[in-house]
């Protein structure tokens, strides 16, 4: 039974229960609704959440679990002799998932009867062919265990799913009956809703700690995974990044590091000025038209997807540096360099950083501008020596924030920046970052168990503990900055 | 208060302005000066943006194509002679191409133009390896028109193409092994006799991507599709649960550690890296939970959670721009806090919760690292199905496509990921410009 | 701090500092001041009065153009500084407000330690060649706002951590400190309390010595206390002019007399 119709029959369970106990309910009052505690829909509503949310809940869960379940059942049918052979448990654990697909397939496709796929044995077949003829391509011929495993796998999936269907439905058959017997008119209907309903928005509202917890754990475990396999010294200092998927490889970030934080420099020499001197003008000088005009056209750089400023970089900022700057003066011949990305990066930043100025120059009180006028200081004297003063830590924070959002940017460094880890002071050269080689060593097909894939997941945990680090400074700058005039 | 030895400064006239005046005024202007250089720079960055992309992109909405007629020859196309799709289907695009490359020879023959230079097989190649595939499928759908002459328009090839446009030149053809002067010269007296012509190009929008050897084919159907997928999984998930976060930290949430750390969380997601969401996704939701890798569920569900801080943030301030005395009114009549909420609060806040969604769904339409994980990358010829199990099948996205195509060899494909880059533009704008519209719309004051 | 303490002072002999002569103050549409005529003198305290968005404010920041910051305020008419009109296009409002200065209704120190505060007009102005003859005017300014004892062993606190009538006497200081020749003061006791507000008053009354003083006040018992001239204003015109002591006893206008029995306001 597929998924959505199970989904589909509890919530129609659900609607019946909502149509019934309504009805229960105005016929326990004798039809008079006035007598009844609640309003006759929080009775259909009461019966509906009852019959649908467990329903629902165990659902989710079991998908959760089921898959982890299975696979230790399958993982005892394969000998350990294979699991020596091949040297990755997981390895063979994603063959038997691509032959029990592939069977699913042949199935579907009348390539094999449903007894076929579950009696077919290695020693009078060709799985290999099989599968192939119906579009499953298998890197080698199956063996005998595998196969087992995969029939394995097949029928306890087949049988955890019928269970699964079978033990929602009666949840939410139950669910319905239980609510529906309560259903009466001094019930009180309504704060059992409320309750219901302000539960589903606690649990809503703990998704975003979910995430933060998903994020940590699925990086710290992959990461403590690759220390095993690397040493973490070695990865800290290491000053070569050379990967080798046959073994030997360096992994080291610090040429990442430099590159990221060399980037980011140039970022924030183009992003800071700009910025902070556009937010300047548009709060202090421009007219009103001026305001209006280009206030939102710098704010546009802000809507703009990076992949879009990637481009740019590929296409025409870096070939214009590398023919009018690099070139000419000998620094290199590379399009993709430190200067092309952080240009580019920079400019994506302007917005950013002058719209958090303009916030941050508009709370320092009108007070403070009319007392400097008013002893004769002109417009820039103002801006210099008090507003920018007593702006200047919610300044630093701002910088803080765009430093944290382009160590963290991938696109342009990944279009712009190049891929060679180098140590190099020349900002005309290709160089890369920590998110360049996360995407390079995690895009196309990768085996999760080499350290040259795990090593994106340290690189990953690098990355997050440091912008986390500049994201909360900035964030406590900014605050108390705040306080200051509230 | 007697202090004679105050320095008093000589009596000047206002209308004499001081040297000192004078140099503050300069450095005044050249304050100002900085502030004006500093905004025009910004400005003229995204004109030059705008222009570099426009520029390399417009012309992939035009495609030039070549119009001959075809004999289908049944002895090729159908041997059994029994028009049955199924046995036809054997004969494959390799059956095809010396069709083509015959009928153009007899025509171009027929209308005397001179192949000058040209070789049967440089004719060949100024056809785009796609035009059999195209005629092949034609066929297959129609199988009664083997053996008639059937007028064909078929894709010229990439460089045939970028002649027309002005992407290639003679001078560049001397230099480039896949194209001679010749055969570029050979193109303009088809122009000139109407078998080639340039125009829209329907396919570009409509149709799916194509190999590294055919960037003329190259069409965004399937990363359009994708991305549509992918927005409606993140408009179901990351609205509801965006609007109960919210409503519940605004309206109900008690000051404690627990929703201390949600805010917190909340903050710090905002801010977290893009590629970080995409490593969550690749490790919990395609190693963990087993998800296919480059499908739209996965791609929906990483950039929900990427979403849901944008759209938390801005229904959380919508509500509080409910002002409280709506709230008491709704009390002071005997209405539970919950109905208060629900029949008050929430239909005021959502034209802003609804600005807000828009442009979260923006930011999520046009972010591309984190779907680099999760396999987004892969090359994808087939259309997905229609939902719910279309959510399922791989797809691509259309940022995703711009990169995927500014990796290919063939430099057609700059112009390509250009144009798809337009198309992204034209949708951001199109969904900020709704935004803008609702706030003028719907905005209320207090 | 009781009722009606009428100064009376000679007042004649002193020379003309400023003189308005047919002044008009456009906000956009609104004609906030109607033809206004007043004459300030040297070494005097003038007062305007009158009920709140009569302009009386507008007015004083007329006086040395704090107004050219607001896009929309156009100002027509003459007013004479010295003879010499502070709306001509030669004059550099930068140099008029070093000559007029200026100081707020509500205190507005800089978030920077009290020596900058009151150093920061002669630094911007170049009055002092060194850092003793600027050590020389921060004391001296701050001993003419009487704050100087109270903060001498701490100039490198922050302003921001005065009490709210030291503040006001900060300002002051730093209003002083740039030698000018006319202060304006919008309102300078209105957020303050009354101990405070008898020191600030206690010290207007000594400025005079030195400078032209013109102050803008809600509370007539504070233009009976401190100034020699009064100006009353209402909806934007100057409706009388003249001696304290003659505003106060024997208002020739009907609305004065209204106002200060408490009638209109």
């Amino acid at each position: 039974m597929p998924l959505i119709w199970i989904i589909l029959a509890v919530l129609a369970l659900g609607a019946a229960g909502y149509v019934l106990g309504r009805k229960r309910a105005v016929s326990s009052a004798g039809g008079d609704i006035r007598i009844l505690h609640s309003l006759p829909n929080y009775y259909g509503m009461n019966v509906f959440l009852t019959a649908v949310v467990p329903a629902l809940l165990v659902l989710v869960v079991w998908l959760l679990v089921q898959p982890t379940v299975i696979q230790r059942q399958v993982t005892q049918l394969i000998p350990d002799n294979d699991i020596m052979e091949s040297g990755e448990l997981s390895l063979i654990m994603s063959d038997v998932r691509r032959v029990a697909d592939g069977l699913d397939r042949a199935v579907e496709q009348g390539a094999l009867s449903r007894e076929e796929a579950r009696m077919i044995r290695t020693e009078f077949t060709n799985i290999r062919e099989t599968l192939a003829s119906i579009g499953v391509a298998l890197g080698d011929d199956v063996n005998a265990d595998v196969l087992a495993a995969a029939q394995r796998y097949r029928a306890l999936q087949s049988a955890g799913n019928t269970v699964m269907a079978a033990a929602v439905l009666i949840l939410a058959a139950l669910g319905l009956g239980y609510a529906y017997s309560r259903t009466h008119k001094d019930f009180r209907a309504r704060n059992t809703v409320e309750r219901a309903v302000l539960s589903i928005l606690i649990l809503a509202s703990t998704i975003a700690i979910l995430t933060t917890v998903g994020i940590v754990l699925s990086m710290v475990l992959e990461t403590r995974d690759f220390f095993h396999l690397y040493p973490a010294r070695e990865f800290f200092f290491g000053t070569e990044w050379i990967p080798s998927f046959e073994g030997g490889s360096h992994l080291g970030l610090l040429p990442l590091l430099w590159g990221t934080l060399y980037i980011t420099f140039i970022a924030l020499l183009v992003a800071v000025p700009v910025g902070l001197f556009s937010a300047i003008y548009l709060a202090e000088y421009a007219g009103r038209r001026m305001r209006g005009i280009a206030k939102p056209m710098i704010e546009v750089l802000a809507g703009i997807p990076t992949i879009v400023y990637g481009l740019f970089a590929l296409i025409t900022v870096g070939p214009m540096l590398r023919d009018y700057f690099a070139e000419p003066l000998g620094l290199g011949t590379s399009s993709s360099s430190v200067m092309t990305a952080g240009i580019v990066m920079g400019i994506m930043l302007i917005p950013f950083v002058s719209s958090l100025s303009d916030d941050i120059i508009n709370a320092v009180p009108q007070s403070l501008r009319d007392g400097s006028y008013g002893l004769g200081a002109t417009q820039s004297e103002t801006v210099k020596q008090v507003i920018l003063p007593a702006a200047l830590p919610g300044i630093v924070g701002a910088i803080l924030l765009a430093a944290s959002r382009a160590i963290g940017e991938t696109m342009i460094v990944v279009m712009g920046a190049g891929a060679a880890a180098t140590l190099s002071l020349n900002p005309f050269e290709a160089m890369t970052t920590v998110t360049v080689k996360i995407v390079g060593q995690l895009t196309g097909d990768t085996d999760f168990s080499s350290p040259e894939a795990l090593v994106a997941f340290a690189l990953g945990l690098t990355l997050f503990a440091i912008t986390l680090g500049l994201n909360i400074l900035a964030l406590y700058i900014v605050r108390k900055y705040r306080e200051q005039y509230e | 208060m007697t202090d004679a030895s105050t320095p008093v400064p000589p009596k000047s006239s206002l209308y004499a302005t001081s040297d000192r005046v004078k140099r503050r005024n300069r450095s005044e202007t050249r304050f100002r000066a900085y502030g004006f250089a500093a905004i025009t720079v910004g400005v003229l960055a995204l004109i030059l943006l705008v222009i570099s992309i426009v520029s390399n992109g417009a012309s992939a909405f035009r495609q030039t194509y070549i119009t001959i007629p075809v004999e289908l020859t049944e002895a090729r196309l159908d041997p059994a002679g029994n028009r049955d799709p199924a046995e036809m289907a054997r004969v494959t695009t390799f059956g095809y191409a010396p069709l083509l490359a015959q009928a153009l020879q007899q025509h171009l023959q027929g209308q005397g133009i001179s192949m000058e230079g040209v070789t049967p097989r440089d004719l060949m190649a100024m056809i785009s390896q796609e035009a059999p595939a195209q005629v092949r499928a034609l066929v297959l759908a129609n199988p009664e028109i083997v053996g008639q002459t059937v007028t064909m328009e078929m894709l010229a090839g990439g460089r045939i193409d970028g002649y027309f446009k002005g992407r290639v030149t003679l001078e560049s053809a001397e230099r480039d092994s896949n194209v001679s002067p010749a055969q570029l010269l050979l193109a303009e007296r088809m122009a000139e006799a109407g078998l080639i012509e340039t125009r829209f190009n329907w396919a570009f929008i409509t149709g799916p991507d194509a190999s590294d050897q055919r960037p003329e084919a190259a069409g965004l159907g399937i990363a359009i599709l994708g991305s549509f997928y992918m927005m409606i999984v993140v408009l179901v998930l990351a609205l509801p649960i965006g609007v109960a976060a919210s409503i519940y930290l605004e309206e109900f949430a008690p000051q404690n550690r627990f929703t201390d750390a949600i805010e917190v969380n909340i903050s710090n997601l905002a801010a977290v890296p893009s590629i970080v969401f995409g490593i969550l996704g690749l490790a919990i939701f395609i190693n963990f939970a087993g998800l296919p890798q480059s499908a739209p569920i996965v791609g929906g569900l990483v950039l929900t959670l990427m979403t849901l801080p944008t759209i938390i943030i801005a229904t959380r301030a919508s509500l509080r721009a409910v002002p409280p005395s709506i709230r008491d009114a709704a009390l002071g009549l005997g209405a539970s806090k919950m109905q208060s909420v629900f029949h008050h609060v929430l239909p005021l806040a959502a034209p802003g919760i609804l600005t807000g969604t828009i442009i979260g769904l923006a930011q999520a339409l046009g972010e591309t690292a984190p779907l680099l994980l999760i396999g987004m990358v892969a090359f994808v010829r087939e259309f997905p199905d229609a939902p719910p199990e279309g959510f399922f099948d791989p797809t691509s996205a259309l940022p995703v496509q711009v990169y995927n195509w500014t990796q290919r060899s063939d430099p057609a494909f700059v112009e390509r990921a250009s144009g798809a880059t337009i198309v992204l533009l034209v949708f951001l704008l199109f969904m900020n410009a709704m935004a803008v519209i609702l706030r003028r719309r719907f905005e209320r004051r207090w | 701090m009781n009722d009606m303490r009428l100064v009376e002072r000679a007042v004649d002999d002193k020379e003309l500092k400023i003189a308005a002569d047919g002044v008009d103050v456009f906000y956009g549409d609104t004609h906030a001041i109607k033809a206004v005529d007043v004459n300030i003198l040297d070494k005097t305290v003038t007062a305007f009065i009158g009920p709140s968005g009569c302009g009386k404010s507008t007015f004083l920041r007329c006086l040395n153009r704090m107004n050219d910051t607001i896009d929309v305020c156009r100002v027509t008419g003459n007013i004479l500084l010295d003879g010499e009109d502070i709306y001509h296009p030669k004059v550099d409002p930068v140099q008029l407000r070093a000559k007029v200065g200026m100081v707020f209704q509500k205190p507005n120190p800089f978030p920077k330690s009290i020596y900058d505060n009151v150093s920061y007009g002669p630094r911007i102005h170049g009055l002092a060649r060194n850092k003793s003859e600027l050590d020389e005017i921060v004391e001296k300014s701050l001993r003419r706002a009487a704050l100087w004892d109270e903060v001498k062993d701490r100039l490198t606190a922050p302003g921001t951590g005065l009490s709210g009538g030291q503040q006001q006497r900060l300002c002051i200081a730093r209003a002083v400190a740039t030698s000018p020749e006319v202060l304006l003061m919008d309102e300078p006791c209105s957020a303050l309390d009354p101990i405070a507000t008898a020191q600030v008053e206690e010290l207007i009354d000594e400025l005079r010595e030195r400078f032209s003083v013109v102050i803008v006040t809600h509370s007539m018992q504070q233009a009976a206390r401190v100034s020699q001239k009064t100006a009353f204003f209402h909806l934007g015109e100057l409706v009388e002019f003249g001696d304290t002591s003659q505003i106060f006893t024997n208002p020739k206008d009907p609305r004065t007399e209204s106002y200060i029995t408490g009638r209109i306001g």
